[in-house]
C-alpha cells in the first residue's frame, strides 16, 4: 500500500550533469561573495541582489529572452520546419512545428484512432491486418523521410512496427498511411525503415533473432539455430512495397542502420550486438565480448546474386495492405521471398568489429565515416568507408563467419572520439564539419568535429536522452540550424501528471559554435526517433478536398438525391450524404433487431478544412470523420428496439447542434416498412 | 412529360457557366486567404463599387444569356445542380438556403455566379451576401473550383 509519491528532487542527483552541478555551485558561490560584499551597506540592497543572483543562475540553466524570441512563432504564421515524431508506443506518428514546438497532428499508423476511425472503419480497417490476425497496435520507431539526390524530398514518410514486424508509407499530401508491408521471417523490426538516397530500399533487420522458418524447438538450443534476417523492401513504388530480398545472417540481435551515400552509395551498414548468442539474461550474458558488429551489406551485389541465380525462394506468409484507388484498404497476400546466403554470395556482407553493443550506426554527410554509439564503449569509433573498401581489397580478414569476412579493427578505424559522455547513442551531422551525438548515462549531447575526433562542446539535457535529430541530419545535406534531443526520462521537467509523464522534447540552437538550449515541450507517446523537413518542401501539396465525381468508393453517393436506404436479407445498407447542416435520409424506419446495419456517409462539401463526423447511439465502433467528398463507412447492429439518435460530430457551422437524424430499430419480423427521408 | 420553367431551364446554364469559368479561373488568386489588406482598405474607403453591388465580387464581370438554350450544356448543368446545389436548394420553397425559382429577376446572372464561385468573400463582404447569411445562418459552401485536390 505504500505508492510512491512525488520523487524528491534529489533522487535525480545521478542523472543531472557534471555542468548543471558546477553551475548550481557557481551561483551559491556568488551568492556568498554578494553578501560579504554587502554587509555594511544593508539589508534591503541585500535581497536585491539576491534576487538578481538567482536570476542569473536560472538564466543560465535555462535560456532567456533571446531564447524565447528565437521559437516565438506570431499568431497566425507558420512554422519554419515539419518535425515528425514517431509515437513509439502509441503506435502513432505525431507531426509539430518547429521552432515553436508546436503539435499539429497525430496520424495514426499501427493503431487504431478513436478520432478519426482508423481501424474501425470499414474503409481503413484492413490496414492493420497481419498474416497474426488483425492487430491493432505496435511500437513505432523510427520515422524516415524519403530522399532523392541523398536529400528528403517529402513526398512520402516511412515508419516502422516493433512487435510485428512492419513497414508504413504516409503520404505528405494527405498526411495519411497509405500503405503498410508485413516483413517475414523477422522478429522485433527495429532496425528499419532506413532508406537509401534515392528511395529505392528501405530496410527491416531482426532484432530478436528466431529459427528460421519458425518452428517449435528447444530455447537453449538458440546458438547456431536462430537467425537474423537483413531485408531489402522496394520503396519508390507507392501501393507495391515488397520485400525484394533478405539477407540470412548469424543469430545475433541486428539494432539499427543507416545507408551509405556519395562514395558509399550502394552500401547498407547495420549495428549488431548479442554476438554473444545469448538466449537468457542477456544484459549480462550479450555483454561479454569485447567487440560486435557493424554488418556492411554490398545490396548492389545483392542484386548481381539474385539475377545469377544465386538466391532461393523461401515459402514465407506475410500481407501487403494498401489503399486503393477508391481510398478502400485492401488486404494482399504474400507466399514466397527471395532470400540470399553469404555463403552463396561473396562480397555481400563483411564485419565491421565495432565495441562493445554498439546500438547507432551514422554515416556522416561526405559517405566517407560511418559512425557507432558503442553503449557501453568509452570511446566513439568511427570506421572509414575508403580503409574498408582497401581492406576487402587487401583480404584483411580477422575470421570468416557463415561465410561473412570480419576486417580488421585496426585496418578499417579512421579514429576514435575520445571522452564522449556515458553511453553514446545515435549521432546526427551539422553539415558544416561537425557530429553531435547522444550519451545516454550522462544525459548530454556531444559535439565533435569530423577528422580531428576532438570534442568541442557539450550541453546537458533533461533527463536521459536517447536519439536526436538535426533536420536532414542523417542526408548528405543537414539543414544545421536547430537539433531536438529526444528524452527518455522527464521526472520534474513539468506540472507532474501522476505516474505517467509526456516525453521531453528538447530544442537546441546549433547555429553557434556552442550549442544552446532553446525550449522544452512535450510529446505524445514514445517520440523515439524523428525527422524534419523544410516547411516549404510540402506545405502547398496539401491536399484540401477530395473531388466528389473522382469519388469510386462503390458506396459514395454524388448528390443527395441518390440517398436512400437498401435492405438485402438482415443486411441495410444507408447511402447516406451529409453537408451544412443536414444528413439525408435523416429519419430512417424499419430497421430490425437482428440487422447489420452499414451507413455509407458521403460528405459532399467540397470546401477545404469541412469534415462531417458521424455517431450514432450505443454503436461498438469509432465514429466517422469524414473529409470533403469522402465516402466512409461503419457497421452497426442494433440489439434492442427503440429510436437511436444519430448526430454530426465534427463541429461544422452555426447550426451544427441541428444536424441530427433518428433510426427506429423495431422487432424482427414486424409491419414497419422500410422507409427514409429528410425534411418531408 | 415535363414542361419547365425559365427558371427550371436557365439555373442549370448558370451553373454549366459557373463550371467553365472556374476552370479558366483557377490560376487566378481568388483566394481569401490573401485578401485581408485589401478587405482593410475596402471597409476604411466604404466598400464596393456599384458594379460589385450589382453584380456581386468575383471572377465574372458579365455575362450575356442568349435566348435559345443549348440543351446539351443543359443536361450537363442540370446533374451539377443536382450534385452540388440540391442538398440546400428547392426552386419554390425554403431547404437548406432560399428558394430559386425568383433568383433570376431578384438578381444579375452575374451576381449568381459570383456568388456560386466566390462564396468566402461575398458573405464577408457584400451587403446583399451578409444580410442572407444572418437571416439563413448555414453559409453558402465554397465549391473549391480551385482547391488542390
Amino acid at each position: 500500500m505504500t505508492r510512491k509519491r512525488n520523487q524528491k528532487i534529489t533522487d535525480l542527483s545521478p542523472a543531472l550533469p557534471l555542468d548543471t552541478l558546477t553551475s548550481i555551485k557557481q551561483s551559491i558561490t556568488m551568492n556568498t561573495l554578494t553578501r560579504n560584499l554587502l554587509l555594511g551597506i544593508g539589508a534591503i540592497l541585500l535581497a536585491g541582489a539576491t534576487l538578481f543572483a538567482c536570476q542569473t543562475a536560472g538564466t543560465q540553466r535555462v535560456g532567456d529572452s533571446d531564447a524565447a524570441q528565437k521559437v516565438y512563432v506570431p499568431p497566425g504564421e507558420h512554422d519554419e520546419f515539419y518535425a515528425f515524431m514517431s509515437g513509439g508506443f502509441s503506435g502513432q506518428l505525431t507531426v509539430y512545428g518547429l521552432p515553436s514546438g508546436r503539435l499539429l497532428k497525430t496520424v495514426p499508423v499501427f493503431s487504431h484512432f478513436p478520432e478519426n476511425g482508423w481501424g474501425y472503419t470499414e474503409e481503413t480497417k484492413n490496414m492493420l491486418n497481419t498474416s497474426y490476425g488483425f492487430a491493432p497496435w505496435d511500437d513505432a520507431h523510427h520515422p524516415e523521410l524519403s530522399m532523392t539526390d541523398g536529400v528528403p524530398d517529402g513526398r512520402w514518410i516511412f515508419i516502422n512496427g516493433n512487435n510485428t514486424p512492419r513497414v508504413a508509407r504516409i503520404d505528405l499530401t494527405e498526411f495519411e498511411t497509405t500503405e503498410i508491408l508485413e516483413i517475414p521471417n523477422s522478429a522485433g523490426n527495429h532496425g528499419s525503415p532506413f532508406i537509401t538516397p534515392d528511395s529505392k530500399y528501405l530496410v527491416a533487420t531482426t532484432r530478436f533473432s528466431v529459427p528460421v522458418p519458425n518452428r517449435d524447438m528447444p530455447i537453449d538450443e538458440y546458438k547456431g539455430n536462430f537467425k537474423g534476417m537483413l531485408s531489402f523492401i522496394r520503396a519508390d513504388q507507392p501501393g507495391d512495397m515488397d520485400v525484394a530480398f533478405q539477407v540470412l545472417v548469424p543469430g545475433y540481435n541486428y539494432d539499427l542502420a543507416h545507408s551509405g551515400k556519395g562514395p558509399s552509395y550502394g552500401w547498407m551498414f547495420f549495428t549488431s550486438y548479442n554476438s554473444e548468442e545469448a538466449n537468457t539474461l542477456l544484459e549480462v550474458n550479450a555483454s561479454q565480448n569485447d567487440k560486435d558488429f557493424i554488418a556492411a551489406v554490398n545490396w548492389q551485389r545483392a542484386e548481381e546474386c539474385i539475377e545469377a541465380g544465386n538466391a532461393r525462394q523461401m515459402p514465407s506468409r506475410y500481407l501487403h495492405n494498401y489503399m486503393d484507388e477508391a481510398h478502400i484498404a485492401q488486404t494482399e497476400e504474400k507466399t514466397s521471398v527471395t532470400v540470399l546466403e553469404p555463403a552463396n554470395c561473396e562480397q555481400l556482407v563483411y564485419f565491421l568489429p565495432t565495441p562493445k553493443s554498439p546500438h547507432g550506426v551514422d554515416v556522416d554527410p561526405s559517405g566517407q565515416y560511418i559512425v557507432a554509439g558503442g553503449k557501453l564503449a568509452t570511446v566513439i569509433p568511427v570506421h572509414s568507408f575508403e580503409k574498408m573498401q582497401q581492406a576487402i581489397a587487401n583480404e584483411d580478414f580477422e575470421t570468416v563467419i557463415d561465410g561473412i569476412p570480419v576486417l580488421n579493427y585496426e585496418s578499417v578505424i579512421a579514429g576514435e572520439v575520445e571522452n564522449p559522455g556515458l553511453g553514446p547513442l545515435h549521432t546526427e551531422f551539422d553539415g558544416k564539419g561537425f557530429a553531435y551525438t547522444t550519451a545516454f548515462i550522462s544525459s548530454e549531447i556531444v559535439k565533435w568535429e569530423l577528422g580531428t575526433w576532438q570534442v568541442v562542446d557539450r550541453i546537458p539535457v533533461y533527463y536521459s536522452v536517447g536519439h536526436l535529430m538535426i533536420p536532414g541530419g542523417d542526408s548528405q545535406q543537414p539543414a544545421g540550424k536547430y537539433l531536438v534531443a529526444l528524452n527518455k526520462i522527464t521526472k520534474d521537467r513539468y506540472l507532474p501528471t501522476g505516474p505517467e509523464l509526456a516525453h521531453a522534447a528538447q530544442l537546441i540552437d546549433i547555429s553557434g559554435e556552442k550549442m544552446k538550449m532553446l525550449l522544452d515541450f512535450p510529446t505524445m507517446g514514445e517520440p523515439h526517433y524523428a525527422q524534419a523537413i523544410a516547411a516549404d518542401m510540402i506545405k502547398d501539396k496539401q491536399v484540401q478536398m477530395y473531388p466528389l465525381e473522382e469519388n469510386t468508393n462503390p458506396y459514395g453517393i454524388k448528390g443527395e438525391g441518390e440517398a436512400r436506404v437498401e435492405r438485402d436479407g438482415n443486411e441495410v445498407h444507408v447511402y447516406m450524404s451529409t453537408i451544412r447542416t443536414h444528413f439525408a435520409p435523416d429519419n430512417i424506419e424499419g430497421i430490425q433487431v437482428g440487422d447489420k446495419v452499414y451507413f455509407h456517409v458521403t460528405n459532399l462539401e467540397q470546401d477545404w478544412d469541412i469534415p462531417h463526423g458521424f455517431a450514432i447511439l450505443g454503436m461498438n465502433t469509432a465514429e466517422l470523420l469524414i473529409m470533403p467528398g469522402q465516402t466512409r463507412s461503419l457497421i452497426w447492429e442494433p440489439k434492442t428496439e427503440g429510436v437511436y439518435p444519430f448526430y454530426c460530430t465534427d463541429f461544422c457551422s452555426a447550426l451544427h447542434q441541428e444536424m441530427q437524424g433518428y433510426v427506429r430499430v423495431s422487432k424482427a419480423s414486424n409491419n414497419v416498412p422500410l422507409a427514409f427521408g429528410t425534411g418531408n | 412529360m415535363k414542361t419547365r420553367s425559365l427558371i427550371q431551364r436557365l439555373l442549370p446554364l448558370l451553373v454549366i457557366g459557373v463550371l467553365l469559368i472556374s476552370l479558366s479561373a483557377c490560376s487566378s488568386d481568388t483566394d481569401t486567404s490573401n485578401n485581408t489588406e485589401e478587405e482593410a482598405n475596402s471597409s476604411q474607403t466604404g466598400g464596393l463599387s456599384e458594379a460589385e453591388l450589382e453584380n456581386g465580387i468575383g471572377p465574372v464581370e458579365s455575362v450575356t444569356l442568349s435566348d435559345k438554350i443549348d440543351e446539351e450544356l443543359e443536361e450537363r448543368g442540370e446533374e451539377i445542380f443536382k450534385s452540388k446545389c440540391a442538398a440546400c436548394h428547392k426552386l419554390e420553397e425554403r431547404y437548406v438556403g432560399p428558394p430559386l425559382s425568383t433568383v433570376l429577376s431578384d438578381r444579375t446572372p452575374e451576381y449568381v455566379m459570383n456568388m456560386i464561385l466566390n462564396p468566402d468573400e461575398m458573405i464577408k463582404k457584400h451587403p446583399e451576401a451578409k444580410a442572407m447569411l444572418a437571416q439563413y445562418l448555414t453559409p453558402m459552401p465554397n465549391q473549391n473550383h480551385g482547391g488542390r485536390s
